[in-house]
C-alpha cells in the first residue's frame, strides 16, 4: 500500500518530531561532553582552557562522589523495595472483590498527581516535624520518643517520601497485569488443593514478572534522577547524608559555578542512566514485536 | 471469575482495602484539612482533626499576598502550552510511523525513547548556559520548549499506539469510494483517533504540570509555576503550615481531578504500551 508518494509524505510528516529531538539530544550532550574537558568556572570568565581527564579525575575520586553513587543506590533501592512489595500486596487487595473498589482505587492513586515540591513540603512539615508534626504526636500518644525524622534518619525519610509518591505507579501496573490472569487457571491450581501461598508463588509470581521488570526499570530511570524533594527539604544534607548524584550535579553547576566538573559529573550520570535505559529499551522492543 | 464470593470475604476486604487506601490518601486530606486552618490550630497538638473553626482567610491570603495567580497562568500556559505543542508535532508523527510503517520505524520509536532515558542533569548545565545566553532563563517560551521535548517521546509514543488500533481497512475502503488525503485524514480518521489524542493530551498536561527539575532550575520570579512557587515555602522562618496547605491543594487539586479521570490511560502511556 506504501507508495512511493505516501513514503515521502511519511517521511515529510515524521521529520519535524525526529530533527527537533535529535537535537535536542546531541546538541547539549556534545556541549556538555565539550566542557567536561575544560576548566571552566562562570566566576573565573575568561580562563577557559583544556584539562584532558582532569575534570573526570576530581569528579571520580571526590569523596562526596562515593557518598553521593551510595546515597543514589540507596535512594534507587529503598524506593524499589518498597513499592515493588507494596504494590503486589496492594494489587492483590484491590484484585479482590469489594464494596467501594472504584473509589478505594482512586484514593490509592491519588499521590501520584501530587506534585514533588508539595509531597516533600507537606511530608516534611506536617507529618514528619519532631515537634507539631502528626507522626511525632502518635509517637507521643503511644509513650514513644518521636523520631527527628530528617536530623536522624534523613536519607530514610527521602526514601518515605518518593516511596508514597511512587506506590501508586507500582500498583496500577501491577493490578492491570494481575486482571489479565487466566481466572480458570486459578480455580484448577485450587480444585487440585494449591493452597493461597503456593498459588501465589507458581501462578500469581511469574505472571507479574514482566510487569515487575518494567515497574523497576522505568522507576529507576525517574530514581536516579530525584531532585526536587531533596532540593525542598534537606538541600543536600545534613552534610552530604541526602546528596544523590544528580543534587551534586546541581550543586557543582549552579552553586559552585563550575562548569567543567558539572559536566564531567553529568556524563557520568548519562553513563549510569544508559545502562539501565540498555535493559528497558530492549524489553519494551520485544514487546513491540509480538 | 465465576468464583462466588462470600459476604463475609467482601466484608474483610472491604475494610482491609478503605484503611489501606485512607492510609495512602491521608497526606492529601490532612493538608485539604489543614488549608482550612488558621496557623495556631494549623500546629496545635493534639491535632484537630475536624472540629476546629474553619476558615478561608489563609486561601485570600495567599492570593493577595504572593501574586498567586500569577503562577497559576504560569503552570496552565506551561503544561497547556508544551503539550499543545509536543502534538502538533507527536500527531503527523506518530500518524507516519502507524500508517505507513517502514523497517525502520520501529527503531526511529526506539531511539525516541532513548531520548528520555537521558537524566535531565546530564544536559543542565549547557541548557542553563543556553538559556543564559538567549535571554531564556526566566520566561515561559523557554520553559514550554524545554517540556515540549521532554514530554515529545511519551507523546509520540502514546498516540503511535493509539492509532496503530484503527483499523487499516477502514482506510482503504474510504479510499476506494475516491477519498482524497485531506478527506480521509479529517472525515476519516480523525473522529476515530480523537479519544486517543484527547487521553494523550491528559496524561501530558499532568507531567507537565508536576515537572520539577526544569520548572525549579531555569526560572526565578517571572515565569516560575507552582512548582517553584510552592517550593519558596521550604524556606525555614516560621512555620506556614495553613498557608502552604492553602496553596498545595490549589495547586494539585485540579490536576488530581484531571488524573483521576484519566487512570486508564495512565498505565499505558508511562510504560510505553508496554503494559496494557
Amino acid at each position: 500500500m506504501a507508495t512511493l508518494q505516501t513514503r515521502a509524505t511519511a517521511r515529510l510528516m515524521m521529520s519535524p518530531a525526529v530533527i527537533l529531538l535529535f537535537l535536542w539530544m546531541i546538541v547539549p550532550l556534545v556541549m556538555t561532553l565539550y566542557f567536561s574537558f575544560l576548566r571552566y568556572n562562570l566566576l573565573m570568565p575568561g580562563t577557559e582552557e583544556y584539562v584532558g581527564f582532569l575534570n573526570y579525575q576530581y569528579f571520580l575520586t571526590d569523596p562526596a562522589f562515593f557518598t553521593a553513587l551510595g546515597n543514589t543506590l540507596l535512594l534507587v533501592g529503598g524506593t524499589l523495595l518498597i513499592t515493588v512489595i507494596g504494590g503486589i500486596l496492594l494489587a492483590i487487595v484491590l484484585d479482590q472483590p469489594f464494596w467501594g473498589q472504584g473509589i478505594v482505587r482512586l484514593l490509592v492513586i491519588a499521590p501520584f498527581f501530587v506534585m514533588p515540591t508539595v509531597s516533600a513540603l507537606v511530608w516534611k512539615n506536617m507529618l514528619m516535624h519532631p515537634v507539631n508534626g502528626l507522626f511525632a504526636w502518635i509517637a507521643r500518644s503511644f509513650g514513644f520518643q518521636p523520631v527527628d525524622w530528617f536530623a536522624q534518619v534523613p536519607l530514610f525519610s527521602i526514601i518515605l517520601i518518593v516511596a508514597w509518591q511512587w506506590l501508586p505507579f507500582a500498583t496500577l501496573i501491577l493490578l492491570t497485569a494481575l486482571q489479565s490472569l487466566d481466572g480458570e487457571q486459578i480455580e484448577a491450581a485450587e480444585m487440585d488443593g494449591a493452597g493461597p501461598l503456593s498459588r501465589f508463588i507458581y501462578l500469581v509470581l511469574p505472571h507479574l514478572s514482566r510487569a515487575i521488570t518494567v515497574v523497576v526499570l522505568i522507576q529507576t530511570i525517574f530514581l536516579l534522577s530525584v531532585f526536587a524533594e531533596i532540593l525542598v527539604t534537606t538541600n543536600g544534607g545534613p552534610g552530604l547524608q541526602t546528596t544523590n548524584i544528580a543534587y551534586l550535579i546541581y550543586s557543582q553547576a549552579l552553586l559552585q559555578f563550575d562548569v567543567g566538573g558539572a559536566s564531567a559529573g553529568g556524563i557520568v550520570a548519562v553513563i549510569l542512566a544508559n545502562i539501565v535505559a540498555f535493559f528497558l529499551i530492549r524489553l519494551i522492543g520485544k514487546n513491540l514485536e509480538r | 471469575m465465576a468464583r462466588s464470593v462470600t459476604t463475609q470475604r467482601k466484608l474483610i476486604f472491604t475494610i482491609i482495602g478503605w484503611s489501606i487506601g485512607f492510609l495512602i490518601f491521608f497526606p492529601i486530606l490532612w493538608t485539604f484539612l489543614t488549608s482550612f486552618k488558621t496557623e495556631g490550630t494549623a500546629v496545635a497538638t493534639p491535632p484537630q482533626f475536624l472540629f476546629f473553626d474553619w476558615t478561608l482567610e489563609n486561601y485570600h491570603e495567599v492570593q493577595s499576598r504572593s501574586d498567586y495567580g500569577k503562577h497559576v497562568m504560569n503552570s496552565i500556559v506551561i503544561s497547556v502550552g508544551s503539550t499543545l505543542l509536543g502534538l502538533a508535532l507527536a500527531i503527523p508523527a506518530a500518524w507516519a510511523m502507524a500508517f505507513s510503517p517502514t523497517k525502520r520505524t520501529k527503531d526511529i520509536l526506539m531511539w525516541m525513547l532513548s531520548t528520555k532515558m537521558m537524566p535531565s542533569v546530564g544536559v543542565l548545565v549547557p541548557l542553563y548556559l543556553i538559556f543564559r545566553d538567549w535571554g531564556l532563563l526566566d520566561s515561559r517560551l523557554g520553559l514550554v520548549a524545554v517540556l515540549t521535548m521532554i514530554n515529545l517521546p511519551i507523546i509520540v509514543w502514546m498516540l503511535y499506539t493509539y492509532f496503530k488500533e484503527i483499523p487499516g481497512e477502514i482506510l482503504e475502503a474510504a479510499r476506494m469510494d475516491g477519498a482524497s488525503l485531506m478527506k480521509e485524514i479529517v472525515y476519516v480518521l480523525t473522529p476515530m483517533a480523537i479519544p486517543g489524542i484527547a487521553s494523550t493530551m491528559l496524561l501530558n498536561i499532568i507531567l507537565a504540570w508536576n515537572e520539577a527539575f526544569w520548572t525549579l532550575n531555569l526560572t526565578a520570579a517571572n515565569a516560575a509555576p507552582l512548582t517553584a512557587f510552592i517550593a519558596s515555602y521550604s524556606s525555614p522562618e516560621g512555620l506556614f503550615w495553613a498557608k502552604l496547605s492553602a496553596a498545595s491543594t490549589m495547586a494539585i487539586a485540579p490536576i488530581l481531578i484531571m488524573g483521576w479521570f484519566s487512570q486508564k490511560q495512565l498505565v499505558r502511556g508511562l510504560t510505553f504500551g508496554a503494559v496494557k
